[in-house]
């Protein structure tokens, strides 16, 4: 018998306060997009274990389509670090007050 | 539902997985060098990985070490490379006073919430009753099959949808990635 989903979705919630507790503390951008990743991450994991929980493909379709704009969000991102890299040579968000009133 | 109930193998799989997570999301938030961290953070998706084979979501499973662990933790560890940030950050400079204790306990309160909610309902959304009891959810290639029955038929339209994200997010990136040229070069290309 396989554990209870309990212990899964107890795990991912963890883990997305992990995610989220680095997104709010990191200054780097970089290490904010992997936090990102982080907490999609664990909103996959939810997602699989209800979809095995409720014997429903449906969670597992959400979590491939949630991979693929995971993968487009990293590319365009990671462009826009480079972008605002040449400009100032630093990755870190706390430059970046152009628009602050 | 005692603890000595549930099969001794998957009691194992599950603590393997939570410690190749938990420990793989501390790194990312803790290690000073973004190296570091990407690696730290290749652990954490192979943990994630690990709990999708253990609920027969062996597709899932190899995408997510195909294009996480592969493709997109490559991709963060080019760009680290690529503008030569892989110095260490200086954590403890804290331009906002109080962030780190504010930070602590709104993650904190997120994941007492989720915790709760999920306890209040059951540890389940939706009817119990009316599912087939993991029967759809078979094991090996029926996975497989299932899934790409339902993203070819139910979710057809979303499918579409990513390609045109895809396509998008390409010429997005290559957009914003490219050097931008300088007026001189291009006086000097008319002049050739």
């Amino acid at each position: 018998m396989n554990v209870p989903a309990a212990w899964y979705l107890i795990l991912a919630a963890v883990l997305f306060g992990v995610g989220a507790y680095g997104l709010l503390t990191r200054r780097s951008a970089l290490i904010m997009f992997m936090c990102i990743e982080l907490m999609l991450n664990a909103v996959n994991l939810t997602f699989v274990t209800f979809s095995r929980t409720l014997g429903d493909i449906g969670g597992q379709a959400s979590v491939f389509f949630v991979m693929v704009v995971a993968a487009a969000e990293v590319t365009v991102g990671l462009g826009i670090v480079v972008a605002v890299f040449r400009r100032r040579s630093s990755t870190s968000v706390d430059e970046l007050s152009e628009l602050k009133g | 539902m005692i603890a000595g109930a549930y099969a001794l193998a998957s009691v194992l799989v599950f603590v393997t997985a939570a410690l190749l997570i938990l420990v793989g999301a501390i790194g990312v938030i803790a290690l000073k060098n973004p190296v570091h961290s990407a690696l730290s953070l290749i652990m954490t998706l192979f943990g994630v990985a690990i709990a999708f084979v253990a609920q027969s979501a062996d597709f899932l499973a190899a995408v997510q070490i195909i294009v996480y662990a592969g493709a997109i933790v490559v991709l963060f560890l080019f760009v680290i490379m690529f503008l030569g940030v892989d110095r260490k950050e200086h954590v403890h400079v804290e331009p906002l006073v109080g962030q780190r204790a504010f930070a602590a306990v709104g993650s904190a309160i997120t994941v007492g919430g989720l915790v709760v909610l999920m306890a209040r309902s059951h540890w389940v959304t939706g009817a119990m009753s009316v599912s087939t009891k993991g029967a759809t959810l078979a094991t090996g290639q029926a996975n497989v099959k299932q899934l790409g029955t339902a993203v070819f038929t139910t979710y057809l339209f979303a499918f579409e949808a990513t390609a045109a994200l895809l396509v998008i997010a390409v010429v997005g990136a290559v957009v914003l990635a490219r050097r931008e040229r300088s007026v001189d070069d291009e006086e000097v290309e008319v002049d050739a």
